[in-house]
């Protein structure tokens, strides 16, 4: 029984770190905490199922066309929501994010209608596997190696590449860095652009593991993985996954030990937060910076 | 006559213009009307709590809706008579000094607000010492803890039934009545040096810090005060609408709220009144572009949801075009008014 | 300026096509979802509620006027919604609605204006309490929550239960705790008892927690969409027991999401199905005449309320023989064995209508109307 709660915290808590990295990255950067990414989530899984129900296309083409198509997504948001906003006070910036998080869900509404829909799911990813008593989907492998080798590449991509180095350098001082000859603004919408991709991933992904899709189903995975960037430390990329992970094996662990406390799982996260809030304001593996208020 | 005496005469002139106002609305007006001048009562109360805490204070609190949560629910369980909650509580039974607990309406909203404040009280002496938007995160946590307990807390909350038939004591002169303290409370508040030092802490902390002010004292009596209005917000609202449940304190509420200061302008005690009205209105005007629309013998069909979406667009064009709301930081009193027409009527 | 000449204008069109029609008819107001989260269930009721319209054109020697109004299944809304109806409309009942918390915020404002009002699907017990001119066409939940303990322990033989319950939606925490009560009496056990939240999506923890404890049934008092993937995380960690749910599963919806894990799940429901065997002559007259209007959509038990809601008020109003609304009140309140669509129903003391408790079970991918029960409260 208890591998069994083992592995659906796996499940979930690498589902959480995916959906963080998103949120990490882009609070890295910009000091931004991007309400929206979420609903960027929730794009992510409609295009699938668009892309596999209404085009009829293959579903590894459908990730491509989502992720892509999300991605965009990202960019536009920067371009008209936030980017405008670049100098004024972080708050309004925040504001904004919040706004544009509301517009997409409700849009979402107006367009998709409410009406909760089924992904379809190739069969391969869900003939369970049998230990014994022990039932494991095959996504619940695949997931934690998808998020392993997507944050694999995504410290290569800053730490060994120009576009990263400029991200870091942005990261520091975003007016020197500007001074020295950085397109800043197209470095920040590549920010927006692979932020966007990851949630779209972590979308599909979600969708696989939960098939049933509507406009509001980014808001309580998006509140959970901003607990979990929050948690271990925003703006880390490794703190994003240890975050994550914590978070999902607290929250079974909650259910499986106390099952008389299961209507109060959402409030241990955010006990758990406030907690580390106090204790480490910079989280788990977060670096100290510097106040900007 | 000087201007001190002047400007009491004028205030005077103007409350009993608002009280024909609202002898004439409760004649005059349809239900729906007087429910949407109500609503702006109760929200220029909010408003005016969130821009003490944020505008005023700096403090940026995203726990607006825990607040009212809790304002709202001890006015229900004071003005619900006994045998109301005996047959309402069908999941379990109401614990006992929930079950008998009775106060006249006054009463029972300065309870709320009271209780609010406490639970700011306690929420505010760990987490004040966090800043930006790190005190905006542990306040929306905090905001979510309270409605999880009181979804969870059935024998007291009723849990996700929620209460109803909560005594519709909040009319007109009460909202109106409720509304005038906390402006006057806030007017002589921020202008007092009590208020000077918020603003001091609110424009360069470290600096307020090194005058030797105690800033944590400050902060927590600003947050407190806060909380105790929000509190009021939402008894009234509660007993406005008559029927409350944990979900309509989503965090949703707290945008709504955080929206009335920020477009009202940050800072401002008239913004505050004025962006209240404004977007009220402009919320339950909204709801026209969901109705179907007839043309002839040709209909369009309402489309749901659209409202929630223009509103949401609003508010983003809000912050990109006029960041500093519609008054920004300044407020309209009588010596200005009085200044600019002796001026010739030259705007600013 | 030119905005408040439109709206001006628009309220001028009303007020003339109000007056117009003002004389001698009776008229007759419904408020549900027709749009927004449940407006699949609204639409519906609203259809039965025409057709029985069509039916039933004229009481009393007058033409009777259908106003409809659309809640947009939110509460605020459906507030509004009857005070338009009663107040700019003059209505003499009002009809309406899916959804108990919007019956239950217009029900508020109909008991305020004295018009009665007939519930159509709001299964509630807090929808008609303490009120005395709100009505419905419907059992309520502890009925049902009673009727479906009663299948379990009888016709199942199944003495150990679990709940997996959504502790944030009133629909939910009530239908668990009435269905509790009445297993428990019954002489059933509660084995586990397990809770979650509105909009979580991840059950895992919860059903091997369930798993564990090896119930031979599992009720959750779930809508379809939630039920759906529920049941298929049940089925994914390998749970074999019973699952069972109450009327919010009645969409045909459920087995389009749920697929081959929603098979064997039974849920109570409301005495009439298109699919059911024995159906009452009134039924199959129904069924009939609905295939007629709408040859390309099934009708179901939604339909079904609506029809016989309509035909509670206008019986009310006959045996009145007054459109008065305090005589509607005063007849509804008396109704006795009036034959309906959805079974006999009587008005009882707490002004609902009693009628048996409808069994569908999923086979193959299909819902199967398989029998009533009598529960034993």
């Amino acid at each position: 029984m208890f591998v069994q709660h083992f592995f659906n915290a796996l499940t979930l808590g690498s589902l959480y770190g995916l959906i963080a990295i998103g949120y990490t990255m882009v609070y890295g950067i910009l000091r931004l905490i991007n309400f929206a990414h979420g609903d960027m989530f929730m794009l992510g899984a409609y295009f699938v199922f668009f892309a596999t129900t209404l085009w009829a296309l293959p579903w590894s083409l459908a990730v491509v066309v989502a992720i892509i198509g999300t991605a965009l997504c990202g960019v536009l948001v920067d371009r008209m929501a936030y980017r405008p906003l670049r100098d004024a006070p972080r708050i309004s910036a925040l504001i904004s994010a919040i706004g544009v998080s509301f517009f997409i869900q409700n849009l979402s509404l107006v367009l998709f209608t409410g009406l909760p829909r089924a992904v379809m799911r190739p069969d391969w990813l869900v003939n369970v596997i049998k230990f014994g008593d022990i039932r494991i989907l095959p996504l619940a492998i695949i997931v934690p190696i998808v998020t392993a080798a997507l944050v694999a590449s995504l410290l290569w991509v800053i730490y060994r590449t120009k576009p990263g180095l400029a991200m870091r350098a942005i990261s520091k001082d975003i007016e020197t860095t500007r001074l020295m000859g950085v397109p800043v603004d197209k470095v920040i919408a590549m920010t927006f652009a692979i932020g966007s991709a990851l949630a779209a991933a972590s979308g599909i992904m979600w969708a696989l593991r939960y098939p049933q899709i509507n406009p509001f189903m980014g808001l309580v995975p998006g509140n959970k993985a901003f607990i979990a960037a929050v948690f271990g430390g925003i703006g880390s990329i490794q703190g994003a996954v240890v975050g994550g992970m914590i978070l999902g094996f607290i929250e079974i662990m909650v259910v499986a030990f106390f099952p008389g406390l299961s209507g109060y799982r959402d409030a241990f996260a955010f006990i758990l937060l406030i907690v580390i809030l106090l204790m480490k304001p910079t989280g788990l593996m977060g670096e100290k910076l510097e106040d900007k208020i | 006559m000087n201007r001190k005496t002047r400007n009491l005469a004028l205030t005077g002139i103007a409350i009993a213009l608002l009280a024909f106002f609202i002898w004439w609305a409760q004649g005059n007006l349809d239900g729906y009307k007087i429910q949407v001048t109500n609503l702006v009562a109760v929200n220029a109360i909010l408003a005016l709590s969130l821009n003490l805490i944020y505008g005023f204070t700096g403090m940026f609190s995203l726990g607006h809706a825990g607040f009212m949560a809790l304002g709202a629910y001890v006015n229900a369980l004071l003005t619900l008579t006994q045998d109301q909650k005996t047959t309402m509580w069908i999941l379990d039974p109401i614990a006992w000094p929930f079950s008998v607990m009775h106060a006249p309406f006054f009463l029972s909203v300065v309870c709320a607000g009271l209780v609010a404040a406490f639970v700011a009280l306690l929420i505010a002496i760990p987490v004040l010492r966090l800043g930006g938007d790190y005190l905006g995160i542990a306040t929306l946590g905090f905001a979510e803890i309270i409605r999880v307990v009181l979804t969870n807390l059935s024998s007291i909350t009723n849990g996700a039934l929620g209460i109803k038939g909560i005594p519709g004591h909040a009319n007109l002169w009460w909202n109106y009545g409720w509304f005038l303290i906390t402006l006057f409370f806030m007017i002589r508040l921020i202008n007092s040096n009590f208020g000077s030092v918020l603003k001091a802490i609110r424009d360069d902390e470290i600096a307020a810090k090194n005058m030797g002010i105690n800033t944590f004292f400050y902060k927590v009596v600003s947050f407190t005060v806060g909380a105790f209005f929000a509190g009021v917000g939402g008894a009234l609202m509660g007993s406005l609408t008559t029927t409350i449940d944990p979900k309509m304190f989503s965090f949703a509420l707290t945008f709504n709220v955080l929206m009335f200061t920020v477009a009202g302008g940050l800072g401002s005690i008239t913004g505050s009144v004025i962006g209240s009205i404004v977007i009220t209105v402009l919320l339950e005007w909204l709801r026209i572009v969901e109705n179907p629309v007839t043309i002839g013998s040709f209909e369009i069909p309402g489309i749901p949801g659209m409202r929630m979406v223009l509103f949401s667009l609003a508010l983003i064009l809000i912050i990109l075009f006029r960041r500093e709301g519609i008054m920004g930081m300044k407020e309209i009193t009588w010596d200005g008014i009085f200044d600019r027409s002796k001026r010739g009527g030259k705007s600013e | 300026m030119k905005l408040s000449k439109v709206f001006l204008a628009v309220l001028l069109v009303f007020v003339l096509v109000g007056t117009a029609c003002a004389e001698d008819t009776i008229k007759i107001g419904v408020y549900n979802s027709l749009t927004g989260r449940t407006a699949f269930g609204g639409q519906l009721e609203l259809e039965g509620i025409q057709m029985a319209h069509q039916e039933v054109p004229e009481l009393l020697g007058k033409k009777v006027e259908l106003i409809v109004v659309d809640n947009k299944t939110d509460k605020v809304e459906a507030a509004n919604a009857v005070k338009r109806l009663t107040e700019r409309d003059k209505v003499v009942a009002v009809i309406g609605t899916y959804g108990s918390s919007l019956a239950m915020a217009g029900g508020e404002v109909a008991e305020a204006a004295k018009i009665p009002m007939m519930g159509t699907s709001c299964t509630n017990p807090l929808v008609t309490q303490g009120k005395m001119y709100v009505f419905r066409a419907c059992f309520i939940d502890p009925y049902q929550g009673a009727g479906a303990a009663t299948y379990a322990m009888k016709t199942l033989n199944m003495k150990k239960a679990a709940l997996l319950i959504d502790v944030a939606n009133d629909y939910s925490v009530g239908l668990a705790t009435f269905f509790k009560q009445s297993f428990k009496k019954l002489g059933g056990e509660i084995v586990s008892e397990l809770k979650y939240n509105s909009g979580d999506q991840d059950f895992t923890a919860q059903l091997t927690e369930i798993i564990s404890k090896k119930p031979e049934l599992l009720f959750i008092p779930a809508d379809f969409a939630e039920g759906a993937i529920i049941m298929k995380q049940a089925r994914e960690l390998g749970a074999e027991f019973q699952i069972m749910g109450g009327d919010a599963m009645d969409n045909p919806e459920l087995v389009k999401i749920g697929g081959d894990a929603v098979n064997g799940f039974i849920h109570t429901t409301f005495p009439y199905d298109a699919t059911m065997k024995d159906m009452s002559p009134l039924a199959a007259t129904f069924t009939e005449n609905w295939k007629k209007i709408h040859p390309d959509k099934a009708p179901n038990v939604n339909a079904a309320l609506g029809y016989d809601s309509y035909m509670l008020v206008a019986n009310a109003i006959k045996t009145a023989g007054s459109a008065e609304p305090d005589a509607i009140r005063a007849a509804l309140a008396q109704t006795k064995d009036f034959p309906g669509v959805t079974g006999n129903k009587t008005i009882n003391a707490t002004h609902d209508a009693e009628s048996p408790v409808g069994i569908i079970q999923i086979k193959d991918g299909q819902r199967v109307y398989v029998g009533e029960v009598s529960p034993e409260m």
